[in-house]
């Protein structure tokens, strides 16, 4: 009887951070030609698996076999050499140096004197067997982050990986993008390629994969299990523990009068260059409008701008009848502006501040959370507490510092410093970006009670599932500019990913 | 009356010790660490080479005796930064003085050493016959000023068109992809800040056994390691412009002490002559110019996209977390 070919095998894999147990005597096998799924919520320990397959970590216990015999990686030399190579959720390529300069980096051959024009047409050759376009001569920070990952494919495909191993290749894509890496990894399967696809979405897991396995907290839940044979309610379930539901109850709620108009509004980012071009949108009360964009098409400068926390060289920011652009953020906060931002760790919140003293952080100035020059301690303990359990926050203690609540709790934190300022207009900012499911509940479930008290909310997140199950109208977001919008009846993904992509609404001929 | 073209031939003599040594700083910086004890490094390079050269007689021999002191002092850095991961502004700031320290101590008494053999000139036959150029860069000059010449394309080609130099700029950049690849990180590290003190060291030696001989302790260098930390950021760690830069930094500290010498300046009365104390804010005008390169230096880097390696003053761990 023919055994089945395992590429690799790993056996009780151990690894430890400090606090943290990231791999609990985890097996994992891949067979050849196989795509396997490495499925689990974020911390479940994915990466830290693959990265020590890829030789980057050090495993405290655990074998590894590549194709039957045992290896032992002192580094990711060492696993290129045996044909594995990793694409890493963060790219691993220099800005500054050429596609192909990042490709041949590290390799022997040429040994001194770089022949680039013969180099790029050996890699022009590479592109066309795999149909993976890419300009051989331009620079990396030119690049969009699809042709990057290109780029790091065909660095690990130069190397004559056979194993190759994506982490969350698919976060950073438009849905678009998602099909054509689709379309390249199947026929990488078929010149004999085996492929690990680490993930944390079922829809794409149950696309792509021959087999999955399931992590959570460090231990593996399901052992390469056939993805067609799993439902979605099944693996999430493995994935968090217990049932998950995937609908959101949206009450019907009649918009009422705008609340938030930005009018052609231009700025830049932190680069100097142009982030927003004449942006315009519209949020009227009771009402959820969604960006759709993907990473870095000028999202975060449109939140930053509407704050006060970044300045616009044109346009208006109309909140509630008042222009408020280029004032400073109090400007904004006093018209009931709440702001769930990006980064809850640097901008969301103060990390070494207690949990009370973050969750006055508005009020300070106000009558019962201080008194003239000093604070009213009791007062503040209560209100803390109080939130603390509205709120269910997971903390010890109100005067724990920040920095030690976890990532769901501290958002619950902030949300909740936000509410009690009694908004008229909330602008999240990914919410629910890298929460588990439970949190992503409450937070959601947060956005939907101030939709029906009559807030305006302005959503922009990278989860299109998120913008379609929230939102009442969706709106495109590419290079700065509004490509148009839909409601969200008639959304669906296709057109939502034309729009990110830079194909304004109407154009398409969707209508 | 000024003659410009003595004035630009010792530009170029002066300019061959910045460039020396803002190239060594650029290898060691665009690997990702910032040395700033290249003032140190030189003075320990002049200090030995002046007394080689008089103990022995053999000024080439004090060349590479003061390449290794230099490059010793580099390795102590490189240990405290790379192994121990300490702050390079820290350490570079530790080396200098270790460096000025030891020289004032071992170059005692050095200054009454008596008649030393010093490096030779050359005039190059036949290029030195070219008007002008021939006698500002080919005529009487020392060969460190021809090896400059050599040195600074050569180091352009090794970072920009071969595989250790797009080694040394993945270092630089972004150490832990390089690491992924499996380029030894550390060791490269190592090597290129052990490079930027081998050439501080020539450079010292070329000042103290040829442009200006003689140990005259501190004055000795007098500062022109820091002008060639400066000039790094000037030339945005690219050979060229730090060549460039130095000798138009040497042109000017010349331009600077001939115009102090005529009684008269283009008709009128030389203000430098007639009230010598002027004369010492002449001098602080370098400095001043490379404060000024600094800032509008950084605000360009800035810009573009150019300018310092990514990486430029962190320690690489590796597998530690962010990037
Ligand atoms: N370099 C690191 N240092 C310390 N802790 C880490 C490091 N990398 C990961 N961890 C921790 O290990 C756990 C697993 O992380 P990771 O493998 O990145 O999860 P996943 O990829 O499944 O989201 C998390 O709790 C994370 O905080
Ligand atoms: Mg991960």
């Amino acid at each position: 009887m023919p055994e089945i070919v395992n590429a690799v095998e790993m056996r009780g894999i151990v690894k430890r951070f400090p606090g943290v147990l990231a791999n609990d005597h985890v097996d994992f096998d891949l067979r050849q030609g196989e795509v396997h799924a490495l499925l689990g919520e974020n911390g479940a320990g994915k990466s830290t698996l693959m990265n020590v397959l890829a030789g980057m970590y050090k495993a405290e216990e655990g074998t590894i076999f590549v194709d039957g015999k045992r290896v032992n990686f002192g580094s990711p030399r060492d696993a290129i050499a045996a044909g594995i190579g990793m694409i890493h959720q963060h790219f691993m390529l220099v800005p500054s140096q050429t596609v192909t300069e990042n490709i041949i980096l590290g390799l022997s051959d040429p040994r001194f004197f770089l022949p680039l024009d013969a180099l790029d047409k050996k890699i022009l050759a590479l592109q066309e067997q795999y149909g993976l376009k890419v300009d051989p001569k331009a620079k990396i920070w030119q690049l969009s982050v699809g042709e990057q990952q290109r780029v790091e494919i065909l660095k690990m495909l130069y190397r004559g990986a056979k194993v190759l191993i994506m982490d969350e290749p698919t976060a950073v894509l438009t849905p678009q993008e998602v099909d054509e890496l689709f379309v390249t990894l199947r026929s990488m399967l078929t010149r004999g390629h085996s492929i690990v696809f680490i993930s944390h979405k079922l829809d794409e897991v149950r696309a792509i994969a021959n087999r999955v396995t399931v992590l959570r907290h460090g231990k593996v839940t399901a052992a390469g299990v056939t993805a067609k044979g799993a439902t979605k309610a099944q693996l999430a379930q493995l994935m968090v523990g217990r049932e998950v539901l995937f609908t959101v109850k949206r009450n019907p709620v009649k918009a009422g009068d705008v609340v938030l108009s930005v009018e052609n509004v231009c700025a830049e980012n932190d680069r100097g260059v142009p982030a927003l071009r004449e942006f315009g949108i519209q949020v009227r009360a009771g009402e959820i409008v969604g960006i759709a964009g993907v990473a870095g098409n000028g999202q975060s400068e449109l939140a930053q701008v509407i704050t006060g926390l970044r300045k616009c060289s044109c346009g208006r920011v109309v909140v509630a009848g008042d222009d408020i652009a280029n004032q400073d953020p109090r400007s904004a906060i006093r018209r009931h502006v709440a702001h769930v931002p990006e980064d809850r760790h640097h901008v969301g919140s103060s990390p070494g501040l207690s949990l009370s003293d973050n969750l006055i952080m508005k009020s300070y100035r106000e009558s019962p959370v201080s008194r003239g020059w000093v604070l009213n301690r009791p007062v503040i303990r209560n209100q803390s507490n109080h939130l603390k359990n509205e709120y269910d926050i997971a903390a010890p203690s109100v005067d724990v510092q920040a920095r030690l609540l976890s990532g769901g709790n501290l958002q619950k934190a902030i949300l909740a410093r936000e509410m009690t300022a009694g908004p008229k207009l909330i602008i999240a900012v990914q919410p629910t970006r890298g929460l588990d499911v439970g949190a992503i509940e409450a937070v959601q479930g947060v956005l939907l009670r101030e939709r029906e008290k009559g807030t305006a909310i302005l959503l922009i997140s990278e989860e299109l599932e998120e913008i379609l199950s929230l939102s009442d109208r969706i709106v495109g977001i590419y290079e700065g500019r509004n490509m148009g919008e839909l409601r969200a009846e008639e959304a669906t993904l296709t057109e939502i990913g034309l729009m990110m992509a830079g194909t304004p609404r109407g154009d398409a001929g969707t209508r | 009356m000024i003659d410009w073209i003595i004035i630009l031939q010792a530009g170029i003599a002066t300019g061959t010790i910045l460039l020396f040594a803002a190239i060594g700083e650029i290898l060691a910086e665009r690997s990702g660490v910032m040395n700033l004890g290249v003032e140190g490094m030189m003075l320990i390079g002049a200090m030995t080479a002046y007394s080689t050269a008089v103990k022995t007689g053999h000024p080439w021999q004090g060349v590479l005796y003061a390449m290794l002191a230099a490059g010793v002092l580099a390795l102590l850095h490189a240990v405290v930064t790379i192994n121990f991961q300490a702050d390079q502004v820290v350490s570079g700031l530790a080396i200098n003085f270790v460096g000025i320290g030891l020289s004032m101590v071992l170059g005692e008494g050095l200054s009454k050493a008596g008649a030393v053999s010093l490096l030779p000139v050359w005039t190059v036959p036949l290029l030195s016959k070219i008007p002008i150029l021939g006698p500002i860069m080919f005529t009487h000059h020392s060969p460190m000023v021809y090896l400059g010449y050599l040195l600074t394309p050569a180091v352009w080609f090794y970072i920009n068109r071969t595989r250790p130099g797009l080694h040394l700029r993945a270092v630089g950049e972004y150490p832990s992809a390089a690491d992924a690849l499996g380029i030894n990180v550390y060791g490269l590290r190592y090597l290129y800040v052990f490079i930027g003190g081998l050439l501080a060291g020539l450079a010292g030696a070329t000042i103290s056994l040829a442009v200006s001989p003689g140990w005259f302790s501190e004055l000795t260098t007098g500062g022109q390691g820091w002008i060639a930390v400066g000039l790094v950021i000037f030339a945005q760690w690219n050979p060229w412009r730090a060549a460039a830069g130095g000798y138009m930094f040497g042109a000017l500290r010349r331009l600077i002490l001939d115009l102090q010498g005529p009684q008269t300046l283009l008709w009128f009365k030389n203000p430098f002559f007639y009230a010598p104390k002027l004369g010492f804010f002449l001098q602080m005008a370098p400095y001043v110019l490379v404060i000024i390169i600094l800032i509008i230096g950084s605000r360009e880097a800035m810009k573009k996209r150019m300018g310092a390696p990514a990486a430029l003053g962190n320690p690489y761990v590796r597998g530690e977390r962010g990037l």
